[in-house]
Order: C-alpha cells, then structure tokens, then sequence
C-alpha cells in the first residue's frame, strides 16, 4: 500500500520526518519496505500558461506556443504533443531543467526555431506509465484548474509528497485504508487520529422509489449497501483527487470511478459505481451464477461464470462480479447520469477463488479476500455519496437500500497481566500494558491483572489472547525484551542413527576425494526414470513451472550427469561427484511414493592429475568400485556383498557395469556409461555408482569385539594360477576361501595377466595367501599341507593350471 | 736394531702414512696389517721373549703405547673418513624442497550441508533433536495443521507444486514439527528440535528465487518458553553462525502459524552496522523468521495452548550461505559448478 506522507498528516499528528517514520513503523507494526518521492532528482519544472499557438514554418506537427512561466516575458516553446491548446495551463520543464532518467533541457532550436524548454507528459517527469489518466497517454498534461503560471508543478502534482510502500502482512488489512494507517501510526506516537466526518444532505427522491434489492443468500454478501445519486455530471475529478490517486498507484479516470478508489484508499473499503440507467431494471440482485452464464468485465473480456461466482444481477443478468470487477454493460460513462453506489462486504473465499480463476486480482479484491472493517461499510458509502454530489454536483436520494446488514461489534478479550508476561518474559506492570492498550485505541478495564480489552470492528485480526499479547510486545518494543534461553528439564541431543549413518556415508566419500553436489528433485521424465535401481511408477507435479522440473527422481546418476555435462561444458573435465538424497518410487496402485535414501557418485577424468613425479591415471571400473567397496565395508554388513556382471541396463556399458547385491537383494549398481549413451548426451566416458542405503541402513551389522594383536608370525604363499579366461576372479576366491583351512587370514590377488606367452583362451591370476595361527607359530608343515589344499581343489574344481 | 728403535721407526712411517689414506677399505686394511696379528707390533711383541727379565716390561710398556697411538690415529681417520662420507651423501641427496608436495585428493561437502551440518551441532548442543521427514507432503501437515486453512490468503506466500489435491512437495519443514509435535509425549519432557531439509515452492529459477532450497525450522515447546527465550536462543544461533559480535533485532511480521511472529534482523556482518550495499546502508540484514507457537497449531496436534506453548523460528541455509560468503545467485548452489564448491574446502 502507497501511503502518502502528506495525507496521513492531515489523518493524525506524525511527529517525524518520513524515514524516521519508515523506520519506526517497520519496527513496532508493518514493514516500510521503501520510500520515494517522485519529485527526487527532478527540478525547474513550472506551471506554464499557454497564450499562443502557430504552426511550425518546416513541421506538419510541431507548433510554436507562447508559454507564460511567470517571468516578465512568455517564453516560445516548440511542441509536438496532439493535444496542447490555446489556454492551456501545462508543465513546462525550463531550459536547466533535469526531467525523468536524469535527462536536462536546454535551449536549442527545433527546425531553425528557438525552444526555450519543454512542455512535459507525465511520464516525462517520471510519472509511470499505469497512473497516467488515458486522455493524456499520449500527450501532454493539462491541468483542469487555472494555476498562477510559475507555480512549483511538481508540488502542484504532488511531486513532492513522500509515498511510503507499506508491506501489508495478510493479518494486517486494517492498514490497507489511510484511517487504518492513521489508527496504526498513532498508536506508535501515542497520537489520536483526528478524522473529519462531513455530514451529507439528501436532496434527491427518495431511493425505494428508484431502487430495490435483494441478496439471495446473505452468506454471500452479508452486508450489502446501496445509494443512489442522480443529476450527475461525469468528468474529470479536480487535481486534488487526481493527485491523491496517481500517488496511491491508480489511474485517475473519471470523478465518480475516482471516488469509488478514493473511498478505497481511505477506508478500505472496495466500492463499485454502477450506471442506474444502463441496469434498466431498477433492481439489483446479488446471487451465485448459474453455470456457463456469462459476463463481459470492465476490461472488455469475456467469462463464462460458474456456481461458485457471486454475482450482481439486474435482476436478470450479470452485471458484475461481485467484489472484483464491474461489467462493461454497467459501466459509468461520460453520459451517465445517475449512479448507484455499492459498498458490500462478500465472503472472502468465493471472491478469492473467482479472482484467481480469471485473472482479475486487484485492489478491491484482495482487500475483500483479507476482510474489511464491518464497522464502516455506511461511513464509506456515506462519504462517496456526499464526494459524488459535490464533485458530480448530483443529489443524493434519499436512503440506503440494504438487503443484508452487518452489526458491527466490538470483540472482547480477557487476559490476565501474568498471561502476557509469561509469553513474553518479561516484567511489565499493569500500568504499562493498559497505556499500550489505550495508545492501540482498545476499550480496556482492569481488575486485580484481568484485563477486559475492547478491540473495535476496524481491528478484525485481534481475536484471540496471543493477538493482544503481539500488540503489547510491539508496542512495548521488541528491542526492550530481554535476551534468556529456554530453562526446561535437560533434553538429549543427537542424531538418530539414520542421520549418523548419512553423514558418515558422506564424509567416506569427501574423504575418497568426492565433492558433494546437491541437484534438482524435480526433473524431466526421461531423466527421472533412467538408472533406476527398482522398479517404480513416475510422480509428477500437477502444475509443473517448466518441463525439466515435473517429475521427482527415481534415481540420483541422472542429476549427477547434469552436474558433469554442466561441468565439461566449462572445460572442468576431472570430476569427482556424489550426491546423497532422497528418490521417489512407487509400484502399484501407490498414490504417495516411498522416500529412499540413495547415494550416488559419478566420476570422470582423471582421478590421478599428472605432476612432475607420475603420469596422470584415467578413472576406471576399478576406481570406482574400490570407492563403493570401501564405503560397503564401512557398513559392517553380516551378509555378503557381491558384484555380478550386469547388462540390463541400456545406458551402461554392458561389458563393464555391475549390479551390487547384499545376499540375495540388489542394493547397487557401478560401471560405465554406455557409449552410445555418452555420445548422445554429449558426456566423456564417465564410471557412475548408486546405492540403495535403505537396505544398507536396515541390514544385520557385525559388531566389533577387540582381539589382542597377534602374538605368532604370519607366514605368506604366491600361487600363479593358468585358468580359462571365462573363470572369474569371484569363483576362484570362492574355493580358496572355501577350502583355505582355519588358518588362513587373506587372500590377496596380486597379478592378472593375459597376452604373450599365455594361450588365447587362458589368463593368469596370481594370490598371495597369508597364514596366521593365533595360539603358537605355524609350522611349515602345517601351512605347506594348507596351501596344498588349495590348490588341489582350484585344479579339481576349476581346471586352473598352477605355473 | 733393537726393539724399540725398531717399534720407533714403524710408528714414525705409519703415522703418515694413516693420514694420507683416502678411503675407509684401505684404512682397514692397514688396521688389520699394522695391529693384526700377523702384523709387525704382535711381530716385535713377540720378541720381546728373548729379552731381559728387566728389560721386557719397558718395552712392552713401549710397545703398548706404539700400538694405543697407532690405533687412536687410524680412529681418527676413520671418523674423518666417516664424516667426509656422509657429507658427500647428503649433498648427493639434496632436493629442491620448493617442487611442490604429492596432491592428496579430497573432496568437500556442499556449501549448504556444511551450513545445515554446522547449525545440526549447534543446536544439539542446546539439547534439540533433530528431525527428517518426507519432502512428498500431505496438504494436511504442511497446510491445514500449520493453521493455513484452504482459501486462506496466506496459501499465496507459498505458492506450491502440487502432486494431487492431497499430496504436494512440502514448501517448508513446518510439517515435520507438526507431525512431531502429534506424536510427542509431554510428560517424559519438554519438545525441542529442529527440521532441517530441502523444500520446493512453484517459483521461476532466478539469481534470488530456486523452486527447490533449503530450510532449517526449529521449534520449542514446554510449559513456560518465553519470546525473550526465542531472542536469546536466536541470538545465540546467530553469533554462532556470523561472528560474535553480532545483534539481532526483532521486527513484527505475520505467519500463520505463529502468534506474536516476527522478521528477525542481524547487525551487518561486512560493515558492522555502519551501512554497505550488502545491508543497503541501513546496517541490518533480515537473516529469518520466529514467533510463539500459534495456539491453533497446538491445539491441531492435540496439545493443550493454555499449558504449553513455545516458540518456532525457520532460516534458509541457501539464504544463510549467501550471506556467510556472499553468494549473489542462488543457482550457484544447484549447478554445482566444481570450481565454485571446492572453494568451500578449507575452515570458512
């Protein structure tokens, strides 16, 4: 809400400049989010009177006017604008001047002849373009009122009033009206508004025999007031009403469209005018719209209406929607000559619905949405009749037609002294807080500590004890209140083991030499649905903003490529990324997806970076699944994992990817993206992991029972194994491991070759076995028949050859 | 000659010659040549059995002395020798120690989990639990327990991506307290925690909004918490986060879900209050949001307001990051742009 400085003064005594005041207001009550005056940065700019015009000599549109600017001579003054005239009284901007965007007039020639300044727009002297009245777009300004030529037009036009951007909060409608700033910034000062009710004088007929109404359902419109003012004239609204508007925001229009807006700014309260010729019913009726009914709003558009639109009716059709726009059929025109005036309160969720659904928020609607103050319906409509017959020069009939009244009230509320300063912890005496109640304007009693507080109409957001210890503390002042922390019985904190084992999973992977990204949960289909680790139906979001944020992930390697792609694309090429989060799966006829903790990486580049002691080294399988081994270790899983070679996946290199299973359940997956795949999508050859913590997080752990360092030597075996190159490196451990005797401890591949000396079909592995026994030293006997073992079984089991 | 001038002459020779040996093989073997027991000293000892009775113990003595003085010399040159040897050595060794060190390759937690994981210790630290919970919500937790009823004018702060009439990705963490809040037992103590966790709202990507951020909302509730517990708890927080020296102030603001509720303001932590473009000269930099517990969201989880009550604050770890490091576009969080986040390795 624009709040005019010089308004508000004439509301209530404001005992500070502007800013102190923004500053003030944002700390006791609502936030002043900025102040301006359009007259900053402008000067030499003067109500000029013209006295003459003669057409450009060299110009099909430009004229020579002669200006009187209150000097002793009138000055000459080229301009092009359609509309200036003989007698105008216009703004001129003097040579010197500095106009809108900092621009300076000097004196020049125009086509060979003599310019001594500018006659101004509006918008040349910074006004925007929305508050400018239309009969002036597209030309100059001309004032309707003879001004002493000379005068200072930007104070002429308000320019120099300071307009305050109160940021009203939904609770604090109340302050969507002058009265209600006033209200608010007296209590701040301690200073009571001081309000000017003119009475008004009812000169026409009387209204019933003009008007009747009805309301079908007063649910719909629980207060709805209607006058009507005849013998009016429609024209231009005098500066003064201009000004207020243009300053609030709002295009002046015409004197009685401007009262209805005028009445808004100043109380509140949205008003309509409708032409009571054009409505030719003489009746109004205020119900739900039937469906597919329809009505052309003021904006000239078209609506097909629903059931849930409360409409105005002339009995008959549409000829508004109630609280948010007028129709065009009812509009006041330059012709109309008698005007009904509505002041309504309408229930706030049908006015909000039906204002979103066609795209007409406004002022009026949003006021109507957040409530008004019930308590001065009649004293705006009052002050519009009486503003319409003394502008519009019209007489007011006699009555108010009111088919459904509000009584307003004021509501009371108990609180206890001890009440507010337990919230607030503090010590305020009874004293203090009855002074904050009464500088508020609230009625209160008080009784040993009971407060009985009288909150009137104008403040519908006080409702409940909580409300009136807010206005305490903000009147009393937030920076007065102590400082203290909470004192209650001691409570634990930790993190629960879930959020303990994340945390741990993503300093493994930092330590590993993975940077954390964090990417979108919102992404396209296609990449949602990519590397999904289960089966799982897509979830999107109704109304997505963009195609690429509609569907939440099913997997976390897609926004880990983005990551990569985004990263290439600036020559960054060694990457090393994890993310950890949560994807969003779902089977059946699942509406809501389960959350699943995933962790995944992706790795590309080098992993060793070239210096001057080694070479660089690629990334690789083997790179990424020591990463993902190392993390499983951590685990302490009783239940193996395993690795098997995997190609079900179109994406992933099928020679060189692996599904990672926990017994029997697939928890992973690690490998290279397919190729195909990375030159679709524009990626370098990239090695990617993804695990399922969930049944990581859920599984049996091993506990960790300390044995003493061992007290006996360890004693080691090679074996070079020849085996067929189809034998997995898997199987063989599994016969080692299965047959290695009690004292085996490792088995550690050191070797694998193929090529050279070795048949086509055959590579070969090379282990060292470590022996180990913890209650006397191994005997070379006892390790020799171990490891004979061993290797029987490797040649029994899988043909291998020992070289 | 006799025996003394015969042990003379071989000290005389020796001694010189042991100075002028060069490497320690040769130092050895005139070791073991001169007082081996093939060598002249052991040679002329051994004639010492044809002497005197009384003449034996003075040459024995002499030769004694010959051999101790022939042995210290060849000592001496050995440690000559030895030195001289390591000296070489480790002027073979030498490096230039300016070549720089092995890179150890390490990565970083995100600038925001650092943020989040820095405020997760601090606020266990005062004994608050922290809390997760689902990022898909029900409009119930997110909207109708949080005291913002459908059609209610406050649905537009949040403007939400919805997944059906019932379900939506959550816009706050308020849900979680909500669903905690239901659940929690007052009778075994007091309820604090926090709710840290990604959100969405329906917003267009720019330098200041994300459709997905973060939030961080903490909640107290007990049977006396007092908004001078919330100032000084978020006080607290804030000194912690942005230097010691910092100040808040409170400013009245509007939540639904709070009652008294407020903006909260800290003194500008690059100007120290005097006035910059990053607190645009007014010396405060609205850091969060606070208030006491709306009783409405109280009574929603089944909690008695007029015995317990408390207070709720919620903070934006992206916002918080901005701020901290001055990050001017939020996107910079979600490209993930690898020379931007490693800069948040070291201790900020």
């Amino acid at each position: 809400m624009d709040v005019s400085y010089a308004w508000l003064q004439e509301l209530v005594d404001v005992p500070v400049a502007p800013t102190e005041l923004a500053d003030k207001v944002s700390r006791t009550g609502i936030e002043v989010e900025s102040i301006k005056r359009y007259a900053d940065g402008l000067k030499k700019i003067v109500v000029g009177h013209v006295l003459s015009l003669e057409p450009h000599p060299d110009s099909d549109h430009l004229q020579i006017a002669q200006v009187d600017v209150g000097e002793d001579e009138p000055r000459q003054i080229i301009c092009g604008a359609p509309n200036v005239g003989k007698d105008q009284y216009v703004i001129v901007a003097l040579p010197g001047a500095r106009i809108a965007d900092n621009v300076k007039i000097k004196k020049g020639k125009i086509r060979g002849v003599e310019s001594l300044g500018m006659i101004c727009a509006l918008q040349e002297i910074g006004y925007p373009e929305n508050v400018v009245p239309k009969a002036y777009a597209n030309g100059i300004y001309v004032f309707n009122e003879a001004i002493k030529p000379g005068s200072d037009a930007l104070e002429v036009l308000g320019m120099n009033d300071t307009i305050l951007d109160f940021e009203i909060t939904p609770n604090r409608a109340d302050a969507l009206g002058m009265r209600g700033v006033a209200w608010e910034v007296g209590a701040t000062y301690g200073n009571v508004p001081h309000f000017t009710d003119e009475s008004i004088q009812e000169s026409g007929q009387p209204i019933t025999d003009l008007l009747t109404a009805e309301v079908a359902d007063a649910k719909d419109a629980p207060s709805y007031q209607l006058r009507v003012v005849q013998n009016v004239q429609v024209k231009e609204s005098p500066l003064w009403l201009q000004r207020r508007l243009w300053n609030a925001g709002i295009r002046p229009t015409n004197n009685i469209v401007d009262i209805t807006n005028y009445i808004m700014l100043a109380y509140g309260q949205p008003m309509h005018a409708f032409d009571y010729d054009k409505l030719g019913t003489g009746k109004i009726t205020v119900r739900r719209a039937t469906d597919k009914e329809s009505l052309t709003t003021l904006d000239g558009n078209d609506h097909e209406l629903n059931d849930q639109d409360i409409v105005i009716t002339n009995g008959k059709i549409p000829v508004a929607l109630a609280g948010v726009m007028g129709g065009l059929s009812t509009e006041i025109t330059e012709s109309s000559q008698t005007v009904v005036l509505e002041a309504a309160d309408f229930a706030p969720v049908n006015i909000r619905k039906t204002a979103l659904k066609y795209n007409l928020r406004s002022q009026a609607s949003s006021r109507f949405e957040k409530g008004i103050d019930v308590g001065s319906i009649n004293q705006a409509l009052d002050e519009a009749a009486r503003l319409v017959a003394e502008l519009g020069t019209g007489d007011i009939a006699q009555g108010v037609v009111a088919p459904t009244n509000i009584k307003a009230e004021d509501t009371i509320i108990n609180i206890t002294l001890d009440r507010i300063n337990h919230v607030l912890g503090t010590e305020l005496s009874a004293e203090v807080v009855e002074k904050i109640f009464n500088q508020l304007g609230f009625g209160t009693r008080q009784e040993d500590g009971l407060f009985t507080v009288s909150i009137p109409s104008r403040r519908w957001d006080i409702a409940i004890e909580a409300d009136l210890v807010e206005e305490v503390a903000r009147i009393y002042g937030y920076d007065d209140l102590p400082s203290t922390l909470p004192t209650t019985t001691l409570t634990l904190g930790a993190l629960t083991p879930v959020q303990a084992r994340l945390k741990r999973s993503r300093q493994l992977l930092e330590g590993a030499g993975l940077t954390q990204a964090i990417t979108y949960g919102l992404t396209s289909p296609e990449k949602a649905s990519r590397f999904m680790l289960h089966d799982s139906l897509v979830t999107q979001v109704s109304f997505p903003m963009t195609t690429d944020h509609q569907t939440l992930r099913m997997n976390l390697v897609s926004g880990l490529l983005d990551t990569i792609a985004y990263n290439v694309a600036r020559k960054e090429t060694d990457l090393a990324l994890y993310e950890q989060g949560r994807v969003f799966v779902k089977t059946g006829d699942q509406v809501r997806p389960d959350e699943r903790e995933y962790i995944a990486g992706a790795v590309t580049g080098n992993v060793q970076l070239k210096d001057w002691q080694q070479p660089a080294q690629a990334v690789d399988f083997f790179t990424v699944k020591g990463i993902v081994e190392s993390l499983l270790a951590d685990f302490s899983l009783v239940s193996p994992i395993n690795f098997e070679a995997d190609a079900s996946d179109d994406n992933m290199h099928p020679g060189q990817t692996a599904a990672i299973f926990l017994g029997t359940d697939k928890i992973g997956m690690v490998g290279r993206l397919h190729p195909a795949f990375e030159k679709a999508q524009g990626l370098p050859a990239t090695f990617i992991f993804e695990l399922d913590l969930e049944p990581l997080m859920a599984a049996d752990k091993t506990e960790i029972i300390a044995q003493p360092a061992p007290k006996f030597p360890s004693v080691t075996r090679d074996m070079a194994l020849l085996v067929d190159k189809q034998v997995t490196n898997a199987q063989i451990e599994v016969v080692i491991a299965a047959h290695g005797g009690a004292f085996l401890k490792a088995v550690t591949l050191f070797d694998v070759y193929a090529g050279k000396g070795i048949a086509d079909h055959q590579k070969s592995l090379a282990y060292t076995l470590t022996y180990r026994r913890d209650d006397q030293t191994l005997t070379e006997d006892e390790v020799n028949a171990a490891f004979d073992q061993v290797l029987a079984h490797l040649i029994e089991e899988l043909n291998v050859t020992i070289r | 000659m006799d025996l003394k001038a015969k042990l003379e002459a071989l000290a005389k020779q020796n001694h010189d010659r042991i100075q002028q040996i060069g490497t320690l093989a040769e130092l050895n073997d005139v070791r073991i040549n001169l007082l081996g027991k093939k060598g002249p000293i052991t040679e002329v000892l051994r004639g010492m059995k044809d002497l005197d009775a009384q003449e034996r113990p003075q040459v024995g003595a002499f030769a004694n002395k010959i051999r101790d003085d022939l042995t210290e010399a060849i000592q001496s040159r050995k440690e000559q020798l030895e030195q001289a040897q390591i000296q070489q050595q480790l002027a073979a060794e030498t490096i230039d120690v300016t070549l720089p060190g092995r890179p150890i390759q390490r990565g970083t937690s995100h600038v925001i989990t650092q943020i989040m994981d820095d405020l997760e210790e601090f606020f266990m630290g005062m004994g608050y639990q922290v809390v997760s919970g689902p990022e898909v919500e029900e409009d119930h937790y997110n909207f109708e327990m949080m005291n913002i009823p459908a059609n209610h004018p406050a649905r537009d702060m949040q403007d939400t991506f919805y997944i059906n009439d019932e379900l939506l990705m959550r816009t706050h963490t308020s849900p979680v307290q909500a669903r905690t809040l239901e659940k929690h037992d007052f009778s075994k103590g007091p309820l604090k925690m926090i709710s840290p966790g990604r959100v969405y709202r329906r917003d267009t990507d720019d330098a200041t909004h994300s459709h997905q951020f973060h939030q961080l909302e903490g909640l107290v509730v007990d049977k006396h918490i007092t908004l001078a517990d919330l100032k000084g708890t978020l006080l607290a927080m804030v000194r912690h986060v942005f230097g010691a020296d910092r100040e808040i102030r409170l400013r009245p603001s509007y939540f639904p879900f709070t009652e008294p509720s407020v903006e909260v303001d800290v003194t500008c932590f690059r100007c120290g209050g005097v006035g910059c473009p990053v607190c645009k000269y007014t010396g405060w930099i609205e850091v969060l949001g606070a208030g006491m517990v709306h009783p409405n969201v109280l009574r929603a989880a089944g909690v008695d307001a007029d015995v317990y009550g408390g207070f709720a604050f919620g903070l934006g770890p992206d916002r918080f990051a901005m701020l901290k490091y001055g990050i001017d576009d939020i996107r910079s969080f979600y490209q993930n742009d690898l020379r931007f986040l490693s800069q948040f390795q070291r201790e900020g």
